[in-house]
């Protein structure tokens, strides 16, 4: 059975729980974008759900997720067909796919940005990408969120600068839909989970990570979060999980993802 | 037919204003020769529909651009296209800022003649808001409001592949052809540079005519330029080459875009830029990224 690790970091406590949030998905495409999504999306293949689809973040869907990193001359990948970007959204207006990716701001109605910040839109304070695919996965597949420093500038107190991705917005809801047409599902960050389960999608604190208090993510979250009476602890990787992790991330890239790479019990 | 022209000839197809599409995806098989040929034009006021990299940013730095169609312009390594983003944040530009797969089927509305294709994708975003030349429609058929993507019709697409014949067959070997496809299809003109040029015969094998994704009547113009996609990959080719970009990121906080052109591309021709960078046969070795 699994074994509760002692000794994990704060990047190997987001993954695991990145990872369990596919569980239940069944057989679609998972996108973790970054190093950490990334690895919890080949964590959940290996694990949780066999079923899952991923890519190498190129061209080919995989019957094996990649190592993260380099992988050497000899290293065979394991290929199951053409998966180009053309393809991909062949696949987002399907519906099977869950991504994880991660906003610059995200506001109280679940609505993200990656486009610009500050100014006005034709002149923008900062430019960032540009809106990418988001839009389109927003409204076509489920989405969470990663949020490696969780803080009043990314959980912004009024509407993001530049909506990129469709939320949980009365004001904007188009004609003809619900909310059950959209599917925001959970967010990661260096102090808690969340997901949109509070009264009328509020966003809502689902577990704090070992050592975290709600005070924390109260004052550092810029609108009201739903607190539940009893909030539980993120669950410790397992140390299953964890000799998983070591050969996906085998060049402990994983270390590399957080400010001084936090040890998970930060008590 | 004989397509085959001179990057001189190229640049003279061109007028100012017109719409022109650039195929590859950030900093991947972008046909940077035929970019550099512009950049050392008299062309102005274009309007460029791109998945950008340093193609979109060169362009705006040179003040060739009137208004950019992207979903995002970036350097992946260097997630932020350092002139592209000085132009937006000067107010330089005009901007159609669209989802991905909205300029995909904004491009297949045009390769198909249509005015628009329907789709869900823009809704509820600020895609619908700041772009008033993108109508949201009712939908004959259910109670939903549709975004209606326009055509994006292009009056001329540049593409580079890895092989192509004089005829204008050409051939991509790349892991993704991408978008280019329907860049090509999508344009009244597609000027296609390659790094090698092949007999017809060549595309005679299947497993090599399987790579070939446009008919050469999308064709209008083929240029044999070795090491044109540089400094952006063309994979098998050559990957990008990652010291040049951060050579061409730091020109932006230090000496400008000006000094960035005046060693590398101003009064120089493809073959002197080539020297410039390191030489063709450095680029040709440039090591293939892993993602």
């Amino acid at each position: 059975m699994a074994t509760p690790a002692k000794d994990y970091t704060l990047a190997e406590l987001i993954i695991c729980a990145n990872a369990a949030a596919y569980k239940d998905d069944g057989e679609v495409l998972i996108t973790g974008i970054g190093v950490l999504p990334r690895i919890a999306a080949s964590l959940a293949m290996k694990t949780c759900n066999t079923d899952i689809m991923m890519t190498d973040s190129e061209s080919w869907l995989l019957s094996e997720p990649n190592p993260v990193g380099n992988r050497g001359a000899d290293f065979k990948q394991m290929n199951e067909t053409w998966m180009g970007f053309s393809r991909i959204f062949d696949n987002v207006w399907s519906g099977r796919r869950h991504l994880t990716g991660g906003p610059t701001q995200i506001d109280r109605f679940g609505q993200s940005n990656i486009s610009a910040l500050g100014g006005t839109y034709d002149k923008p304070k900062i430019q960032m990408l540009g809106t990418r695919g988001f839009p389109g996965n927003s409204i076509c597949h489920a989405n969470s969120y990663f949020v490696p420093s969780h803080n009043t500038r990314v959980f912004i107190e009024g509407e993001c600068d530049v909506v990129c991705t469709i939320g949980y917005n009365p004001d904007r809801l188009p004609k003809g839909y619900t909310f059950d047409d959209i599917d925001l599902r959970m967010i990661f960050t260096d102090l808690c989970v969340m997901d949109f389960g509070g009264p009328d999608r509020q966003m809502r604190l689902v577990s704090l990570h070992p050592g975290i208090t709600v005070e924390q993510v109260v004052e550092n979250t810029g609108f009201e979060v739903f607190i539940p009476d009893s909030v539980p602890t993120t669950p410790a990787p397992t140390e299953e999980q964890l000799a998983i992790i070591q050969q996906i991330d085998p060049q402990n890239l994983r270390s590399k993802q957080l400010k001084d790479n936090p040890p998970g019990d930060r008590s | 037919m004989n397509k085959q022209i001179s990057l001189q000839d190229f640049v003279g197809q061109l007028e100012d204003g017109m719409t022109i599409g650039i195929g590859g995806w950030g900093p991947r098989r972008k046909p940077m020769a035929l970019v550099r040929e512009i950049l050392k034009s008299d062309l102005k006021d274009l309007t460029v529909v791109a998945y950008g990299g340093a193609d979109v940013g060169m362009l705006c730095a040179a003040g060739k651009v009137k208004k950019v169609v992207f979903a995002f312009v970036s350097l992946d390594f260097i997630p932020l296209e350092p002139y592209f983003r000085q132009a937006r944040q000067n107010g330089d530009i005009e901007v159609m800022e669209i989802d991905e797969g909205m300029m995909l089927l904004g491009l297949r509305a045009a390769a198909w003649d249509c005015p628009f294709i329907p789709t869900k994708v823009g809704l509820g975003t600020d895609v619908i808001k700041y772009n008033s030349d993108i109508k949201v429609i009712d939908s004959p058929y259910d109670d939903k409001e549709w975004v209606a993507m326009p055509a994006l019709k292009l009056d001329a697409a540049l593409i580079h592949t890895n092989r192509a014949d004089t005829r204008g067959v050409c051939q991509i070997t790349s892991p993704d052809h991408y978008m280019d496809d329907w860049f090509a299809r999508a344009a009244a003109k597609t000027f296609v540079s390659t790094e090698e040029i092949v007999d017809t015969e060549f595309f005679a094998d299947e497993a090599q005519a399987r790579f070939v994704f446009w008919e050469r009547s999308q064709t209008t113009a083929v240029i044999h330029v070795p090491g044109g996609a540089h400094p952006s990959s063309c994979a098998p080719n050559y990957g990008f080459d990652a010291p040049h970009f951060k050579e061409y990121n730091a020109s932006a906080k230090e000496g400008g875009f000006e000094a960035y052109a005046g060693k590398f591309i101003t009064g120089k021709s493809e073959d002197e830029y080539q020297q410039a960078v390191g030489g063709a046969d450095a680029i040709q070795k440039l090591p293939l990224p892993t993602y």
